[in-house]
């Protein structure tokens, strides 16, 4: 296999990329070590090593660079990776894991501007990345990576600054729909990709000389906004999966424009990762990519708000209610949503669970791939509330077991339990794989009020059923209740 | 396991780009060039290129089969730390800025260097504290007994 894929290799020397063996192989080191960061991941016992050879590869990375590099003024590199640092440092520290959604954003958007700032630099001096023909111009193979990174560097980082805005609140959640937004985006698709050809063909092209660069790259900043606006709050994860798999093709396209294994590897690796997640996100929403990226969805969702009416009846109850009934059962499956996470919810909802299991009660928790507003986002929050993540289960494994419990505690988690995912095929949610909260001997269902449906602008069968009691409150403050009635 | 088959072949073919292994002698660099002038140099080029392109595809593959592994709960740190190390992209920055013959792309090259410094402080500090959360069932005190249904 290996030998197959490696073409004649006779002349290389003659290129304009001389390169120490070693320092390949340094650069090509730090590649498998973020090979075996995301490997570690697939347990979170070896995930901490993981990450450790993810920051050695980056290190190895890093100072093979400035090493093999004749560096002009080291102090202001430094200065500027301290910079750099403190500041993430201190974000990373700061930040609330509620918040992790929008910060994954924002990073995205740095590794989008980076891209885009270091394809400048390279357009404006090539001779530094060794990338200027004999001619005085840039290479024409040259030109066209530089300006796929570039572009997609811009679209990531412009795309990203709309989802942090919307994830973040500073935006309004909801979809913005421009008038033939189709045609504009595919127009300006096909822009960047036509200002690519001519780019490297034209015959200008030498350090900064071309406008056509600057053209495309600024096309690539507006598809990025305009590619995201128009997508709602709820197809959020697919979008911050996709930005993400974009940061990666980013590096990976400056990789090839230097030539760097390290940046090769690593772009490839975070491209699939991002993909793969979206890949995952889509189909936990039964929705093709092509769609969710049209935009749009949850928009058409009839009145918003609280002005939804309701004339068919449903059983309310109270927190001493709900802890009445759990202490009496055996099992209870928690279900949490989004909605956990903005009441903050997580740590009360712990300690309701150690209580109960003080009752003798067993408790489990269950979670939809898109609950959140990223892959794993629930996982993450009871991990900080210290839920053990032995009691935590996907969607597969534990479908099964609501037809067992006594109790499906919801909280914050509409959509994901939507029975009219499997039998209304009218539903625009139809098809998507759910909870089988239904399927419990009781469903206590915790909801802010009984108006606003879900982000799909689904209105859930769930709440009107014989065996379903409505706990209407803020999804703290209902928990904290339960929590005093269980003593 | 195919994903290290498939990097043996990736290194390999760095390895080879690196001028490490498997030359022919007849055909040396000088002599050709001389014989050949500017189209060895962009055969050259369209080599070097599928060499590069070979890594990529592999490690896209490499990437593929990682990633499926990732246990969804650890989803959201799998995207913190891919951001992290996207940010290898620091490695153009800092040639970039390390070069001072043009200053305007030295001045790009250091903004680029801060912006990529804050994701990969960032991030690896930001997953290194989610990880620290993932902690397993305590135990009873007796690990002797073993525990019913798992």
């Amino acid at each position: 296999m290996s030998a197959a894929v490696i073409p004649d290799m006779g002349i290389v020397e003659t290129t304009v990329h001389a390169v120490n063996p070693w320092v390949a192989l340094a650069y090509l080191v730090a590649g498998i070590c973020f090979i075996f960061a995301l490997r570690g991941l697939s347990n979170p016992e070896s995930s901490r090593k993981g990450n450790r050879f993810g920051m050695a590869g980056m290190a190895i990375a890093v100072v093979t660079t400035l090493v093999t590099h004749e560096i002009a003024g080291i102090v202001e590199i430094l200065i500027a990776i301290a910079i750099g640092g403190t500041i993430g440092l201190v974000t990373a520290r700061r930040i609330a894991m509620t918040a992790m959604p929008q910060l994954v954003a924002a990073f995205h958007s740095l590794v989008g501007l980076a891209a885009v700032l270091v394809g400048v630099a390279a357009f404006l001096n090539p001779e530094a990345f060794g990338i200027l023909g004999g001619d005085g111009n840039i290479l024409a193979v040259s030109r066209i990576e530089m300006a796929l990174g570039a572009a997609i560097g811009a679209i990531t980082f412009s795309g990203s600054v709309i989802a942090f805005l919307k994830l973040n609140g500073s935006m309004s959640g909801a979809p913005i729909l421009l008038p033939a937004r189709h045609v504009i985006n595919l127009a300006v698709l096909g822009g960047i990709i036509v200002l690519t050809a001519l780019f490297a063909m034209s015959g200008a092209g030498g350090p900064g000389e071309s406008p056509l660069f600057w053209i495309l790259v600024a096309l690539a900043f507006a598809i990025g906004f305009l590619l995201i606006i128009p997508i709602g709050g709820a197809d959020m994860p697919v979008v911050v999966s996709m930005l993400n798999s974009y940061s990666g093709w980013a590096a990976a396209a400056m990789g090839f424009t230097l030539h760097n294994t390290a940046m090769i590897v690593t772009g490839a690796l975070v491209g699939s990762s991002g993909a793969i997640l979206s890949y995952i996100m889509c189909k936990a929403m039964n929705r093709s990519f092509i769609s969710v990226i049209a935009g749009g969805f949850g928009a058409v969702a009839g009145p918003e708000g609280g002005a939804v009416k309701i004339d068919r009846p449903w059983k309310a109850g109270s927190a001493e209610d709900a802890a009445f009934l759990m202490k009496q059962a055996e099992s209870v499956i928690i279900v949490p949503g989004y909605g956990m996470a903005v009441a903050q919810a997580q740590h009360a909802l712990r300690e309701m669970a150690d209580k109960l299991k003080e009752h003798g009660v067993s408790v489990k928790y269950a979670i939809h791939p898109v609950a959140g507003r990223m892959p794993g986002h629930m996982n993450v929050l009871l991990a900080e509330a210290n839920v053990p993540y032995d009691e935590v289960f996907e969607l597969e494994d534990i479908n099964s077991e609501f037809a067992q419990a006594d109790i499906a505690f919801v909280i914050g988690a509409n959509d994901v339990t939507n029975p009219a995912a499997k039998t209304d095929k009218t539903s625009p949610i139809y098809g998507m794989p759910v909870l089988d909260v239904d399927k419990a001997k009781t469903v206590l269902f915790l909801k802010r009020s009984m108006g606003g449906a879900g982000y799909a602008g689904v209105e859930n069968e769930l709440f009107f059923r014989d065996n379903t009691m409505m706990l209407l409150a803020d999804a703290k403050k209902m928990v904290d209740g339960i929590v005093k009635a269980l003593d | 396991m195919i994903g290290a088959a498939f990097f043996v072949g990736a290194a390999l073919a760095s390895l080879d780009r690196a001028g490490g292994i498997c030359h022919r002698p007849s055909q040396g660099p000088a002599r050709a060039t001389a014989l050949l002038g500017r189209t060895i140099k962009q055969r050259g080029a369209v080599v070097d290129f599928i060499s590069i392109l070979s890594i990529f595809v592999l490690a896209c593959f490499v990437g593929y089969y990682v990633v499926w592994s990732v246990t969804p709960a650890l989803h959201t740190p799998l995207m913190a730390v891919t951001n992290a190390i996207s940010s290898v992209i620091i490695v153009g920055a800092l040639i970039a800025s390390a070069a001072a013959a043009v200053p305007g792309a030295k001045w790009l090259g250091l903004a680029a260097v801060v912006l990529a410094s804050i994701n990969i402080f960032g991030g690896f500090a930001v997953t290194e504290r989610m990880l620290a959360m993932y902690k397993k069932k305590e135990r009873p005190v007796k690990p002797a007994a073993p525990e019913a249904g798992k």
